[in-house]
């Protein structure tokens, strides 16, 4: 799209917006954090209307304890950690997995779940336990992987189960009411396997506008234009545009993988606590599969590093400018929380393209 | 983490059926890595897909695959194309 058709967009959204208080848009989705800074969406929006990140990083959302847990079993003597790389560098109690292997612990890095089911079958004398972490994106991948290891009677590989669903946290973030929120830019990948259709309980019982957008830089404009016309005509439905990707029911086949192999369960969210079925249990019929069963092993107690505000901000409660660490204790050289770490984290998007000071805005 | 980037089917690697599906080798523009049709049982060799994780999502018509390959490239500032891990204990 050219630029006067962007600056169309910006004007409109300008326009809409123009007489109505500060709005607060939420984006949950981490690659939308990241591509709002890139493509220079946030810079172009006006002061009145205001993006703020939630929780759509699932590095980031990860309990500090299932972290710990990860290290535990990567020292493990016969044990090899199998996981996706921005997990590797999250801090935990007795640091990183990537600090842990100074001290022998044995860390694979994999593109999918499927080679962590390689692994296994080129190391029958090792376990290989993959870290099952990420939205109903990535869950499918997981479950089919464990189909896999069924079919092939594969003895030794496992998950540590730490996948999560995006919809009952935007439910605890609204019930909870602290954070203002004006309308949610819903993620895209997430929503091709959920559907758009998933998000009409958020609109209709909370009366928040819904929009699912893709990453580039017209379709997310667009998608805030819509999310801001609703805003301010007290409307409250969903809107897709990512529709080239995304369909009302989404992607079942992908949606009975995760059924067939997983049913939802209470998980701990960073900062969040408890949330109601928000998680994924293994089923019983493939809890042999399950590596907190299979080395009897429970998530001990929530230690967050000092000072660090990473559960705040994926909340929307702060932004990282407002962290006593952030830029100074806390870089991506040296992170101390997982919103440093991930490259779809807040604390580094705004390490990297964000404002060099705290100011209210937020936008620039 | 969620990040899906579209890739061309190259081929299908019949008589892989599994739980996991057929298996594809799919071309992310010059880059090729093989990922499970088990979520889309209906793509076929030529296809355009969006790949997660070894997965491909969904199909894509290859006007919009192409738009969003090159709208990811500016989203992420890299080439968005996975890559196929070197050995077991890739720094990363």
């Amino acid at each position: 799209m050219d630029k006067e058709g962007i600056r169309g967009i910006v004007d409109e959204i300008a326009a809409l917006a123009s007489g109505s208080d500060r709005m607060n848009l939420m984006e949950v989705c981490g690659t939308h954090t990241v591509s709002l800074f890139r493509t220079g969406a946030k810079s172009l929006l006006p002061e009145t209307v205001r993006l703020v990140s939630g929780p759509g990083c699932p590095v980031c959302v990860t309990s500090q304890a299932y972290i710990d847990l990860a290290g535990e079993l990567a020292l493990r003597p016969d044990t090899t950690v199998c996981t996706y790389g921005d997990m590797v560098r999250v801090p935990g109690r007795r640091g990183s997995l990537e600090a842990l292997r100074a001290e022998g612990a044995k860390v694979a890095v994999v593109y999918s779940a499927r080679d962590a089911l390689a692994y296994a079958r080129r190391n029958p004398e090792r376990h290989a336990v993959f870290l099952a972490v990420g939205f109903e994106t990535t869950t499918p991948a997981t479950a089919a992987t464990v189909l896999e290891a069924e079919n092939e009677g594969l003895k030794n590989f496992y998950i540590l189960g730490g996948h999560k669903r995006i919809i009952p946290a935007m439910h605890t973030l609204l019930s909870a009411g602290e954070v203002p929120i004006d309308g949610f830019l819903c993620p895209g990948h997430v929503s091709v396997v959920i559907g758009a259709g998933a998000y009409e309980p958020i609109a209709s019982h909370y009366r928040k506008p819904c929009v699912v957008a893709g990453f580039e830089l017209e379709g997310m404009l667009r998608a805030i234009l819509l999310l801001v016309r609703q805003a301010v005509r007290y409307e409250a439905r969903v809107e897709n545009t990512y529709g080239a990707a995304v369909t009302v029911e989404g992607n079942r086949a992908a949606r009975e993988l995760t059924e067939r192999v997983f049913e939802p369960s209470d998980a701990v969210w960073r900062a969040m606590g408890r949330i109601p079925e928000s998680g994924l249990d293994l089923r019983p019929a493939y809890r042999r599969y399950d590596a907190m069963d299979r080395f009897g092993l429970s998530f001990g107690s929530e230690v967050t590093p000092h000072g660090c505000l990473c559960g705040e901000v994926i909340q929307g409660k702060a932004l990282p400018t407002e962290c006593a660490l952030f830029r100074k204790k806390c870089t991506p050289r040296e992170p101390v929380g997982p919103c440093m770490v991930s490259m779809e984290g807040t604390c580094a998007a705004w390490y990297k393209y964000g404002p060099a000071r705290a100011e209210g805005g937020g936008n620039r | 983490m969620c990040l899906a980037v579209p890739g061309r089917i190259l081929a299908v690697r019949e008589g892989a059926e599994s739980a996991i599906g057929r298996i594809a080798t799919i071309d992310f523009q010059g880059s090729r890595v093989e990922a499970s049709l088990a979520m889309t049982p209906d793509a076929a060799e030529g296809d355009w897909v969006l790949v997660h994780a070894g997965f491909a999502l969904t199909v894509l018509d290859e006007e919009e695959a192409l738009e969003t390959y090159a709208s990811l490239r500016i989203a992420l500032g890299d080439d968005p194309a996975p890559e196929e891990p070197a050995n077991d204990t890739r720094e990363p």
